[in-house]
Order: C-alpha cells, then structure tokens, then sequence
C-alpha cells in the first residue's frame, strides 16, 4: 500500500492506505477523529466538511490522494474545551444547535469563511454555510454565532 | 358538608415507575443522579430536568448528573415523543426530589436534634440554628431510597424555584461542539466489526438468487448473515463492509416489488382505499339560523421524511443467549419488546441502553437498525457490531409522515357566519411505533424467511392527541360540527409517527379554511379567530403576535402576511404565526413572527430554540418536501431528490414567550409546524391571491392552483 503523507492538525501523518479511499474514511476508519461525521457520502450535506488548505471540503468526496502535502484541520483541530476557537465559545453562548450533528461540519465551513472573509456580513454567512444541511432549524442561531465569532476574532 | 380534598395521587410517571431509587440516587462524594426514563434526542430535556431536579433539592445544577436511558436500570417511560418529556419526566422528577428532599431532611432531623422546620438546604448543605449541618452526602448511604414514592410530597411553589424560568446552558452542546464522541455514531467499543444490510431498490420485492462469491473474497470479510430476505455483511471495517454489500449488491437478484399508488393522484387514491371510520367528535346546536350555503374545500399534505442529517446506527453484542444492544430509539422498553417477539427471547436477556443520534423527529429507522445490528451480530462470534444505513436506506426504507387528505365543509347562513362545520381526514394512520402491539414493528422482521406481516399504521386514541385527526376538533367556537377520521387498512408506503403527526395537515386545512371564509366576508383573519375564541390563553397568543408583527403592516406589491392558529393536541403548547412571505413563482418566507405559551417555561431559551428550529423545520416542510416515488420505488432517497431549506431560504424567526409559571409545563417541540403551515399559506393568498391547498407550495403547486383559480 502506498503512503500519503500531510498535516493533520498541525501534525505529520503519514497513512498507509488505498489512496482512491475518502478521506472521511480513513480519518474516522484508521485514525479514529469522530468529529467529521458521515451523513450522506456524497457531498450533499456538510456533515464531514474539513478544512484542507484552508478550504472547507466534504471529506467523504475527497480521495485520499488528492491530500498529499496539504493541511488538514477537523472539528478536533478547530479548539479545545480548555482553548476554544472564537467559533466554538460562540456556538456555545448562542447556544446554537439542537441536536449537533451537522454542527461539527458547520463549524468547518464557518472556520474557512473567516480566514478568508474575517468580517462577513449575514448574508455572506449564509451563502458560506449553504452547503451545509441542517434538519433542526437551527440556522439563525448559528448565523448569529458566526458573526459573534467574527466581532470577537476582530476585536484587539 | 364539604367533600373531602382528593386523595394526592403521583404523576403518571412516577405512578409506573414508584421507586425512588430507580429516579435519584446520591454519592457521597457531592453528586447527585439523576435517571429519566426519557431521552436526549436534540431537544435539550436533559438540561431541563438537571434544572427541576436542582431546583427541588436546592443543589447547584453542576452536581447533578443524567443517566442515559436503559433497560438495565431506568424507569419505563415509554416513548420520548409527543412533546411530553417536560410533562411526565420533569413532573416525576420534581415530585421524586420533593419526596427525596423530605426524607433527608427527616433523617438530619433526628440526627441534628431538631425539627424538620427549623433546616434549611443550601447547595445540599442542610444546617440548622448554632451552625449545626450535615448533607445529602453525608447521610447519602444512610438514607434508602430503596423504597416506594407516597402520593402528597408537595413540590415549591414556582415563586421559590430559581432555576425554572431561566435559560441555563445546555449541558450536552459543549460536547457537540468540541467534537466529544458523544453520539452512536462516534462511539464504538473495543473490538467492533461493521455491518451492512442490503435492502432492494424495489419496494416489497423479494430476494431470488444471491451470489456470494466476490463478496467472501474482499479483505477484511467475517461473515454474510441470510434469513429470507434479509441479507447483511459483516466485516472488520467500515471501508470492507461498504465494498463487501457493494459485491453482494452485484450478485443479488430481485423480483418484481408491490405497486405503489400514483404520487400525483394521491388524495383520489387515499379516498379509493379501504377504510376503518371513527368519528372523532360531534357537536350539536341547540337552534340554528337559517342555512344559505354550503363551502366545501379537500387540503393535502403529502409523504414528508423524517430525513435526519445521520443515517440510523445501532450497535450490538451477543453473549451467549443474552444481547445487548445500543441505539438511538425514542423508547428503548418499547424497542426491547419488539426484538424480544422477533428473536423469541424473553426480555431479561436484552438490554437497549440509549446513545444519542442525530435529531430524528419522531419514528424514523432508528429502531430499524438496531435489530439489523441484532441479526448481524449473531454472526460475529461474540463481538460488537456497528450498523449504520446508508443515506439512501435512510430516505426510502425508514417510516415516512403519512400522506393526508382533508376535506372541510361549512354550513353558513346569509352574513356567512358559520352554522355547522365538517371535516373529514383521509391518510394512513400516523404511528406503527415498536413495543405497542402483539406483532412487532421492525423492517427486519418483515423479510425474515418465517416473515411478520408488515404493521399497518394506526393512530393513538384521542386522549392521548390522536394520529391522522391530532388537532381535528375545532378550538373554535363554532356552533355544531362533526369530525371523522378515515384510516387506511394498505399501506403500500410505510408511515408511522413523524413530528406533529396529523397535526400539521389539520391546522394547515382548519386555518387555510378560516381564511378563506374571513376573506369572503371581507373581515379581518386576525378579528374573526378572536371572535371564536373564548380561551384567554388562545386569545392572548393571537393579540401577542398580532401586536408583534404590527397585524396588519402595510400591504407591498409582492409581499404578503397570513396567520396561524392552534394549540398542539387542544391540549398542549398554544402558538400564533404570522408568516411574511415573497415572490411570485418560487415563495420565500420572509420572516415568522410567533407568539407561544407553553405554561411554566422550564428554560426559556430552550422553548425559543425548540419553536424557531419547529417553524424554520415547517417552513422547509411547506416549500419544498414531499416524498417522491414512481409505482415501484421511492425516488427522493439522496438530498438531490428530497430538498430540504438551506441557510440562504431560512426566514427570520421572532419569539415571543408568554411565561405563565402558574401553569404546568407542556412541551414546545410541535406547537409551530401546524400554525407556521397555515400562516404561510394564507399569506401567500394575501400576496398573490391564489389558494394553494395541497403542500408542497412550490413553483408547480402554484401554476396548478392558479389555474384553477382561473
């Protein structure tokens, strides 16, 4: 099996694998990150969006191959609980799920919004978070949180 | 001579499960557990029942604790639906922790050497005058609670609860957020294998041959599992498993399927079923005015899908004769009996043990697939298997909302005020939920090679909300009507309980009528409810959210305001909408302006989160879902074909909580579809002047109603 190395929040991972296999299966499969999560395979929904390079993609679609070298962040790379992403404290002040499992997608999406648009308008977070299915109903609330995410980031 | 007070009897709950012991217990260490028989599934019912028990036993909510629900251990409460969880769980819970606060409090008596009034609780600190104190911990394994709950402990008064009324963080979003293995899906154990079941594309149709040959020969292959039509593969990843049903896929042969009706005549096709009729309700008028006309109008909705963002998952482990099983079911008791009936093993040797899913909105395949996981894991010698549908499964093989058809009929007299009303409801019933009937309710069971006939859906009993006729009954003061139901005895489509069941359809076609009628007569929507309502608390949601949404703004070309009207069950929660909407061929809402009453609001912020994300849920709901299938399969089974609402099309969403701490708690989680239905329909009339009668409202609804408006 051939290797494929790149950064996997912030570190070096080196994976022995079918590189035509998606790149949610091998992060959930082999490197157990439970926080891309699988909802439909087919790029439909968001649920295992990512961020590679900075750009938000759904890793089920991504083949391991096309990875190589680059930089990927998952939920889990985004902040802790000791230190938490501005989005992240954001979504948890406006309390901005029900059930939470499209959220980890979301938070990708919004993540990769602000490091190329730091200060987004509303509708330019919507627009950003299209992509991303959520059954809830908890969009508004989790617009507002990106913008509040935003308003903190910006702020000294 | 007065008659004496009734005898003090215990929430339903608690009067099923009346052991203190199986709801509270405490460590020594400064906890407390709390174990409701109901289940996290997105609407945050943890969080509110840490707040009533903190409240009752004066501790910080930080010690108290949640177990999820099991068959091992928690109470039998049934089925967490029906927006009912704040009802029954929280009102046994308060009632336990009252109960539990008075033994303590009896025990530090006697050990303190001074009367029950003189303690006070701090933080579950009791202390009593002279700085004498001991606690709940302290006593903790002093104190049994292995003992009975007695009818009569009285909970505070609301004016000393501190923590109901306030919106406290929910306790299970830090987790979701920091990406936490939290739900089924993220939590396999030590040593699991995966499984896949493989379902026909066709619907009913019946395996004739199988190669298995590819299949045996892809790495990582356990085992194929075959009985009748069910066939399903274990393997020792996700990756093998997925590649394994992809090869077995390849070598299966399926007959024909059963028909399924015809998608665009589907209210003819409900009226041309057999039936079983049940009149609902009827109400008589003493003398009436003389009857000039008569209106008639059908409203449909069609199939909706519970389309939960994960696909259903489930777990289980056998070991010997005994299985354990983890799932993400709204009832794990009801879910136990069900596997119990199709194994023919007694319920002591399985335990379902709760794990949270993906928000489900009612009966969807969880429970589906945790028999699969069952039936799969009898192959894989001892070790846990992880099963997960695909999406395509989830969206055509899982229970769908019944499709309904409604027709309403009103006598009315020469100033068009209505003398008798009629309304006739035809759709399958509304619930086939696991656990309540002599046969079980599983997909599995119903393509083993000994198979259990498919469960025709039937609908609860009016006291407990009804199914196709859940919100039927007028709340209006009309003088006379009659209510039927007409449940079909097919069900080529499999429907069980989806949130609100017949809810929706009802106040869509009550409210919708409504309208037309106050439009006929040139009055205002607004003025003609309140002038059939007698109920303060109905007539207060309606002048709140008129006053809210400034009733009636200034007409603009191309916009247009209806209202909605209903309380959930004629029992529970009562919301008011007013919908905004715009556009000519392709309707966006604007914005929905809601006023809710829910009675005391355990954590407001919570009822607020529940009736936006309901209304947003039913906005996607009228503009763009509707279940799609040719005469031999469901055709919508990928996000492509069942579109829900994106972020882009989502209305602005307004609350206002009308906070009646003086009421008991009802729940908030299906008080807005019905009304947000209506709303938005009746504005789009107010926009475009044409009536659109059968959901979805899309660009086609409204071509087909224009013209025959035309």
């Amino acid at each position: 099996m051939p290797h494929v190395r790149f950064r996997l929040n912030g570190v070096e991972t080196d994976v022995e694998a079918d590189p035509d296999r998606s790149l949610l299966d091998i992060l959930r499969g082999d490197l157990h990150m439970t926080g891309p999560h699988f909802g439909c395979g087919v790029n439909e929904c968001g649920a295992c969006n990512v961020m590679v390079d900075d750009h938000a993609v759904a890793s089920c679609d991504t083949p391991l191959w096309s990875v190589a070298g680059k930089e990927i962040v998952t939920p889990e790379g985004l902040g802790t609980a000791g230190r938490p992403h501005p989005l992240q404290r954001a979504f948890i002040a406006e309390q901005a799920l029900q059930c939470g499992y499209c959220v980890s997608g979301i938070l990708m999406s919004a993540a990769a919004l602000l490091k190329r648009n730091p200060k987004p308008t509303a509708a330019e977070v919507k627009a950003a978070l299209d992509r991303n299915l959520c059954r809830c109903g908890s969009h508004n609330r989790m617009v507002r949180a990106v913008l509040r995410a935003a308003a903190e980031l910006e702020a000294p | 001579m007065t008659e004496p007070p009734p005898a003090p009897k215990l929430p339903v709950s608690l009067a099923a499960n009346p052991k203190l012991s199986s709801w509270i217990r405490f460590s020594t260490e400064g906890h407390v557990t709390i174990s409701p028989g109901k289940v996290e599934i997105g609407q945050g019912i943890v969080t509110a029942l840490a707040q009533i028990a903190a409240d009752e036993l004066d501790v910080d909510i930080g010690r108290v604790q949640l177990v999820r629900a099991s068959t091992a251990a928690s109470p039998n409460e049934g089925v967490t639906s029906g927006s009912l969880s704040v009802q029954q769980s929280g009102r046994a819970i308060r009632q336990v922790c009252a109960e539990v606060r008075q033994i303590f409090l009896g025990v530090a008596s006697d050990r303190l050497g001074v009367g029950i009034e003189a303690l006070d609780v701090k933080d579950g600190t009791i202390s009593g005058p002279g700085n004498i104190r001991t606690s709940y911990w302290e006593l903790a394994e002093e104190v049994s609670l292995e003992r009975d709950a007695i009818p009569g402990a009285i909970p505070k008064p609301s004016a000393q609860r501190v923590l109901a009324g306030s919106s406290v963080q929910r306790v299970d979003i830090p987790d979701k957020v920091f990406a936490h293995p939290r739900f089924i899906h993220d939590s396999a154990l030590p040593g699991t294998l995966h499984g896949r079941v493989l379902r026909p594309e066709l619907y009913g149709a019946k395996l004739v041959a199988l190669r298995e040959d590819a299949a045996r020969g892809i790495a990582g292959f356990v085992n194929i599992v075959r009985d009748g039509n069910f066939v399903g593969v274990v393997s020792e990843t996700e990756h093998s498993a997925l590649t394994t049903l992809g090869a077995l896929r390849k070598g299966a042969a399926w007959s024909s399927g059963e028909t399924l009706p015809d998608e665009d005549g589907l209210a003819e096709w409900l009226k041309a079923q057999p039936v079983e009729s049940t009149l609902i309700d009827r109400k008589t008028a003493s003398r009436a005015n003389e009857k000039t006309r008569t209106i008639r109008r059908q409203y449909t909705r069609p199939y909706i899908a519970h389309a939960s963002i994960a696909p259903s998952c489930a777990m289980a482990q056998w070991t010997q004769d005994r299985v354990r099983v983890w799932t993400h079911s709204q009832g794990v008791y009801l879910l136990r009996t069900d596997l119990a009936l199709v194994l023919n093993l007694p319920i002591e040797n399985i335990t379902v043990e709760h794990l949270e899913g993906a928000g489900c909105y009612g009966h969807n395949a969880a429970d589906d697939v945790a028999l699969d996981a069952v039936l799969l894991a009898k192959a894989a010698g001892g070790r846990p298997v992880r099963v997960q549908w695909s999406r395509e499964d989830e969206m055509s093989h899982g229970p769908f909302g019944a499709a309904m058809a409604i027709e309403v009929e009103a006598d009315l007299d020469a100033h068009g005020e209505i003398l008798d009303w009629r309304h006739s409801i035809w759709s399958n019933g509304h619930a086939a939920r696991p656990g309540r009937a002599a046969l079980p309710a599983l997909l599995a069971g119903t393509e083993l090679a000994n198979p259990f006939p498919r469960t025709i859906s039937a609908n609860p009993p009016q006291a407990n909300g009804g199914g196709g006729d859940r919100n039927s009954i007028p709340l209006y003061d009309f003088p006379a009507w009659q209510i039927e139901s007409h449940r079909l005895l097919t069900m080529p489509i499999r429907t069980s309980a989806l949130r609100t069941l017949g809810a929706q359809g009802n106040i869509f076609a009550i409210e919708s009528f409504l309208d037309e009628l106050a439009a006929e007569r040139g009055e205002d929507p607004v003025a003609l409810r309140l002038r059939h309502l007698r109920d303060e608390r109905a007539r207060d949601v309606i002048r709140s959210v008129a006053r809210r949404a400034n009733w009636k703004p200034q007409k603009q070309s191309g916009t247009g305001y209806g209202i909605g009207f209903g309380r959930y069950k004629n029992t529970g929660a009562y919301c008011a909408v007013i919908a905004e909407i715009e556009g000519a061929q392709d309707i966006s809402v604007r914005r929905l302006t809601i006023a809710v009453d829910v009675g005391e609001a355990i954590n407001p912020d919570g009822v607020i989160n529940q009736i936006e994300g309901g209304a947003i849920q039913a906005t996607s709901w009228v503009l763009k879902e509707r279940v799609r299938f040719d005469r031999q399969r469901i055709t919508s089974n990928t996000w492509t074909g069942y579109p829900i609402l994106r972020f882009s099309e989502v209305p602005d969403v307004d609350v206002e909580l009308i906070q009646r701490p003086e009421c008991d708690s009802v729940g908030a989680g299906e008080a807005a579809h019905g009304p947000v239905t209506a709303a938005i329909a009746n504005a789009v009339f107010d926009a475009l002047g044409v009536r659109v009668r059968n959901l979805p409202i899309t660009r086609d609804s409204l071509i087909a109603s224009m013209e025959l408006t035309a």
